[in-house]
């Protein structure tokens, strides 16, 4: 090549050399699976099928390789949260190899275990403790082996780097791959290898930077955007103007002439362009969107009535009921209640959704940022009326995910195009507002809350009423949860969202109150909803922890103390006092500062967190600043410290963002969060300074800790906010113009 | 209507046949198979895309291929490769200042482009010169880390 890049053939050898460089310490794509049977000559082997094999298999979770590596298998995602890093950790610690040894293959269905979907913030405490034990009993079986072939007793040998040696005598010592010579460990895992003590832990609790990073700080392929297939195309889907609008004409003729054009595919209300170049498929695109005509669907009902009609629903289930509820509150010397509000709000990832499909040879293969490669699998199968052996979904980074967002919706219209257009893959990427008008949203929530004081200012009763819409419509296997197949000729009719656990998650207080009732009202609401970092929760922790403040007001204590003498929990008190501590809290009284605090175990079962916010309120110029947000975090054991407070970090500035700034708007046709203007979130001068503390306890379990932030900052933001300004703030999201005009 | 245009991208003449309106991401990332220019909004809200121009940093989604001219293109690819990387670059992963990584090509080009014109930034010159770049993990404070620590590292160097 001499002075230009002149469009060379893409080459899947080359595109296989370039993604082979990121394979050094993280595996990538195992790409070499799109072409079974190697067309090109190219010899680099690809994995047999373990993860077709069961999950109680060690050689499903942990591979040692002839090469002197190890590779580490999981049915889980990268989504960001750096998961890969920690897996590979706990597998190198159990096993004794160095970090730079071992590799990670992610949620494939063609290679991985079935681990359902990459969510709830539970893939160290599932995936993790699944690849822990493999690699403890990999190490356990190596182990005999090494004993036999050295003549040494197990408890008389140590390992080092793989290479297991007699206990003082380095001389007798032979490696794992040895003892293997490229055979697999073909043994199920029989929970009997003892796990390593973690006072002995070399890996597990060290900050192992994330490798990847300098892949994306130099333009690496890192993400399913970035993957150029031979014999590429792309599309885009004309996405109806508004929810349940049905096609009525589009400009066929014209647009399959234009420049690049390579069909225009229509099956129902279902539209989209396949071109040659992707400039030329967003061309066609806007030349569908112009003359395409449409027949609306029912009208939305007025966003500013919303949350009167959610509180219309009567039916409820009570998840917590107490007997002496009603008698209590009845009777308590001081009774309060308060009604809080949570709009709707979207992922809003920074990438629009993508997705890459092949239909070859009656096979189909994806390539998707999904959280769940398995389930998406079944929902296209039940689509397309395809057996599920035929598809492969292959799991490939993509942008910022934060739950269900368009990731499983991209690669149905993928699979759908491919479709029709047999032996090229179709790469599909929505357009910005496409993602921001048809993600499914976190809910609309509604929290009545009420509670009763005695006379020494302890609590006695609380009750809490929720009505929200479901969080968790992901397409476990039904095609009707995916967009595309809504509007297809024969449309797969969306199933209800019904009650959704996700709805009162953290609804219950960790605290210790005498009588407790929570019941969840499920409301079917205008706009699509499913899962968004931390559920319901969010919104109840918001809730519960301003209420808790506004009972230690009235109680007249300090919120924090208030707080201490309801927790007996012992960890929790913990981050309560660390975060206290890392903002100064006991400055609070003297200066007057914005200062407020909130705390919850997520789920009430996974990580706690606490955080204290300070806040400065400028009266005059109506100006809210966020300074400062201290966090404290108890994961137990905690697998990589830095990874532990990036996630933490990114859960209090993604929460602050939600509860300053973001709501989801409509009109009685369509969303309008439409972009960036019309959705903001927080840019760097708002940004607050953050910190994060972590309470390691190394004995204890791992717990799920992505998404403990989110519900706490909020609450914790609102307490500030009313320590700065006297005004207690109960609906989200907390503006300045809402400051003025609340009369508290 | 295709026309053939002359670029030059990342000190390399290269020449690429395209409608005139094509926005230069499209030529960077589908001609020229470039990764890190990124699609993020196509209306210049959200910096994914940002590129230099004769060291400025542009939003390359709206910038047409014929407006571009003469000019210098540098993208993420040219500022240092994974093998070589600039200190910025190292500054990134030093800092661990990402999580999904999607806006690292603004972050990085916008700070580049900043850096080249203010030699010691404080906290407060870096919040404002990053400001039209969006990020949504809430990774901030590592980028603003790395940015500063990237600064300290060139002052010194």
């Amino acid at each position: 090549m001499k002075d230009s890049y002149q469009l060379p053939p893409v080459n899947r050898r080359s595109f296989l050399k370039q993604s082979g460089q990121l394979l050094i310490g993280f595996s990538l794509f195992p790409m070499v699976m799109c072409s079974p049977d190697n067309k090109d000559g190219d010899q680099t082997k690809v994995e047999e099928q373990p993860g077709r094999a069961g999950a109680d298999d060690i050689d499903s979770w942990i591979r040692l390789r002839e090469d002197g590596t190890v590779t580490v298998i999981t049915g889980k995602q990268e989504l960001g949260q750096g998961i890969r890093t920690a897996l590979m950790q706990m597998a190198a610690e159990e096993l004794d190899v160095r970090m730079d040894r071992v590799s990670i293959i992610t949620a494939d269905t063609r290679q991985t275990p079935d681990e359902r979907y990459t969510a709830g913030s539970r893939s160290i405490e599932s995936s993790g403790r699944a690849i822990r034990q493999a690699a403890a009993e990999a190490r356990m079986r190596l182990l005999q082996l090494a004993e036999e072939k050295l003549g040494v007793a197990a408890d008389q040998l140590v390992v080092r780097d793989g290479v297991v040696q007699a206990k003082g005598n380095s001389q007798q010592s032979i490696s794992y791959w040895e003892l293997l010579s490229g055979k697999k460990i073909s043994d199920k895992i029989s929970g009997n290898a003892p796990l390593k003590n973690p006072a002995d832990y070399q890996l597990v609790g060290q900050p192992v930077p994330r490798q990847e990073i300098i892949q994306m700080a130099t333009g690496g392929e890192v993400f399913v955007h970035d993957m150029r297939l031979p014999g590429m195309v792309h599309a885009r889907v004309l996405r109806q103007p508004g929810y349940g609008a049905t096609l009525q004409a589009i400009p066929e003729q014209r647009v399959s002439k234009m420049p690049g054009v390579l069909r225009v595919v229509r099956n129902g209300s279902f539209a989209a362009v396949i071109a040659t170049k992707e400039y030329q498929a967003i061309q066609a695109l806007e030349a569908l969107k112009a003359e395409a005509t449409w027949e609306s669907g029912p009208a939305l009902p007025p966003q500013e009535e919303l949350f009167q009609a959610m509180q219309k629903v009567r039916e409820g289930q009570a998840v917590e009921e107490s007997d002496s509820i009603q008698d209590t509150l009845q009777t308590a010397a001081l009774l309060h209640e308060a009604t809080y509000t949570r709009p709707y709000h979207m992922h809003a990832s920074m990438g629009p959704s993508c997705a890459l499909a092949l239909w070859e040879e009656n096979r189909l293969t994806i390539w998707t940022h999904s959280q769940g490669v398995y389930p998406l699998r079944n929902s296209i199968a039940d689509m397309l009326q395809l057996d599920k052996e035929q598809i492969d979904v292959i799991g490939v980074p993509g942008a910022g995910c934060y739950g269900h967002n368009g990731a499983d919706d991209v690669a149905a219209d993928a699979a759908l195009l491919a479709r029709s257009l047999s032996g090229h893959p179709v790469r599909v990427q929505w357009m910005r507002e496409d993602e921001h008008s048809w993600e499914p949203y976190g809910s609309a929530m509604v929290l009545q809350l009420q509670a009763g004081l005695d006379k020494h200012g302890k609590i006695v009763g609380w009750d809490t009423q929720i009505w929200s819409d479901s969080h968790s419509t992901r397409p476990g296997g039904e095609a009707g949860h995916l967009l595309a197949a809504q509007y297809l000729e024969d449309p797969f009719e969306k199933p209800s969202g019904g009650y959704s656990g996700g709805n009162h998650r953290n609804a219950n207080p960790l605290y210790d109150l005498p009588d407790v009732r929570i019941v969840s009202h499920p409301f079917t609401g205008p706009l699509r909803t499913s899962a968004l970092r931390a559920l319901g929760a969010y919104a109840n922790i918001f809730a519960l922890e301003s209420f808790m403040d506004e009972m230690a007001v009235l109680a007249k204590q300090d919120p924090l103390t208030f707080r201490l003498k309801h927790l007996r929990d012992e960890r929790g008190q913990a981050v309560l006092e660390a975060a206290a501590k890392g903002i100064g809290w006991d400055k609070r009284s003297k200066a007057d500062l914005g200062l407020g605090i909130a705390f919850a175990q997520y789920k009430n079962e996974a990580a706690y967190f606490a955080v204290a916010a300070e806040v400065a309120y400028d009266r005059k110029a109506q100006e809210l600043q966020l300074i400062r947000l201290v966090g404290a975090i108890d994961a137990g054991q905690t697998i990589n410290p830095d990874g532990l407070k990036n996630q933490t970090e990114g859960g209090m500035i993604q929460s602050a963002s939600w509860t300053l700034l973001e709501q989801v708007t409509y009109d009685n046709s369509r969303v309008t969060s439409r972009n960036w203007d019309t959705y903001p979130i927080l840019r760097f001068r708002q940004v607050p300074e953050v910190e994060v503390l972590v309470l390691d306890r190394p004995e204890l379990p791992p717990l799920g800790a992505g998404e403990a932030a989110q519900g706490p900052t909020a609450a914790a933001i609102a307490n500030a906010i009313y320590r700065a300004t006297g005004k207690r703030m109960r609906d989200l999201p907390i503006t300045p113009d809402k400051i003025l005009n609340n009369k508290s | 209507m295709s026309q053939q245009f002359r670029l030059n991208i990342n000190g390399r003449q290269v020449s690429v046949t395209a409608d005139k309106d094509t926005p230069l991401l499209y030529i960077l990332r589908d001609d020229l198979q470039l990764n890190g220019p990124k699609y993020g909004c196509g209306i210049a809200q959200c910096g994914s895309c940002m590129v230099l121009v004769n060291g400025e940093a542009r939003t390359s989604c709206v910038m047409p291929v014929s407006a571009v001219g003469n000019a210098k293109i540098t993208t993420l690819e040219g500022i240092g490769t994974a093998e070589k990387p600039h200190p910025l670059q190292l500054a990134f992963q030093e800092e661990q200042a990402a999580q999904c990584g999607y806006c690292l090509n603004g972050m990085v080009v916008t700070a580049k482009a900043l850096l080249d014109q203010q030699t010691s930034p404080g906290p407060d010159d870096i919040k404002e010169g990053m400001n039209r770049v969006l990020c949504r993990c809430g990774t901030h404070s590592r980028i603003l880390k790395a940015v500063q620590r990237a600064a300290g590292t060139s002052n010194k160097g």
